[in-house]
């Protein structure tokens, strides 16, 4: 059972995802991009991490999605022009790729350690967020302030950088 | 049931799509769409990480969720940062193609 549903929203995933970089238009890659997005906090669940789950459907489905169709709404894109293929492009893109998949499945499939079964959790019904608010305010209680500050910064960045004139 | 190593493939394929994404594609918002897929493609790898390595007292190992809360938090204010520069790339150069914009090109 969990592994049809891991299949079934791997797949998905995945083909979302390869709509995303093969469609022309970019409100149809948009559009894709939510749904891979909402397909991977699926395997999250299955993965039992529940909190980054939600956060990854609130902030990635939800507010960079937005800002993603806000910025494709305001530049008023249209379906790209075909222009002509260039064929170094492809072949080097290609070959980097298909050299980074090999490696990977090479690594993958000589390591008989990665082929484990999911071990039970001792606390299957235990309370997720609880357990990440644990780790996150009392081992991580500076680079949580650090990223706070980030933020902030960064609000103030876009906002200077989106000004009519740049001075 | 899945194991450690269909969540990794899964994971690379991930990464892989965003990365032939960044490389092929010639407009420059899907190549950023594509680096948001690259970094989904990381977390993705730290979640089954952390789920399949349970720690002694038999739970997953929260530290590596805690940074991937840490990675959703930054590619969000990267995406603000780098989206506000697209806007103002345009409001330059009216493209957002990147083989229109050469002006550093040598």
């Amino acid at each position: 059972m969990q592994l049809a549903l891991f299949s079934f929203f791997s797949l998905l995933m995945l083909a979302f995802a390869l709509g995303v970089i093969l469609l022309r238009n970019p409100v149809s890659s948009a559009m894709c991009l939510v749904m891979s997005f909402v397909s991977l906090a699926a395997i999250f669940v299955t993965l039992d991490a529940y909190f980054i789950a939600v956060v990854q459907v609130l902030v990635y489905a939800g507010a960079v999605m937005v800002l993603f169709l806000f910025i494709i709404m305001l530049l008023d894109l249209r379906e790209e022009k075909r222009r002509r293929v260039r064929l170094s492009a492809w072949v080097g893109g290609g070959i980097v790729v298909g050299g980074f998949l090999a490696t990977l499945t090479q690594v993958i499939t000589a390591l008989p350690a990665l082929n484990v079964v999911k071990p039970d959790v001792s606390h299957p019904m235990a309370n997720d967020v609880a357990q990440v608010g644990f780790a996150l305010f009392r081992n991580f209680n500076l680079p949580f302030q650090i990223i706070g500050v980030l933020l902030l910064v960064s609000t103030v960045g876009v906002v200077l950088l989106s000004r009519k004139e740049l001075k | 049931m899945p194991t450690l190593a269909h969540y990794l493939i899964v994971s690379g394929l991930l990464f892989a799509i965003g990365l032939g994404g960044v490389l092929l594609r010639r407009n420059i918002l899907i190549i950023f769409m594509g680096l948001e897929l690259m970094l989904n493609a990381a977390n993705l790898s730290l979640v089954a990480f952390s789920r399949f390595n349970l720690l002694n007292d038999g739970m997953p190992n929260y530290n590596a969720q805690v940074l991937v809360f840490f990675i959703i938090t930054v590619a969000a204010a990267e995406v603000a940062v780098g989206l506000a520069i697209i806007v103002a790339l345009f409001r330059a150069k009216q493209t957002t193609h990147v083989e229109d914009l050469n002006t550093l090109k040598f």
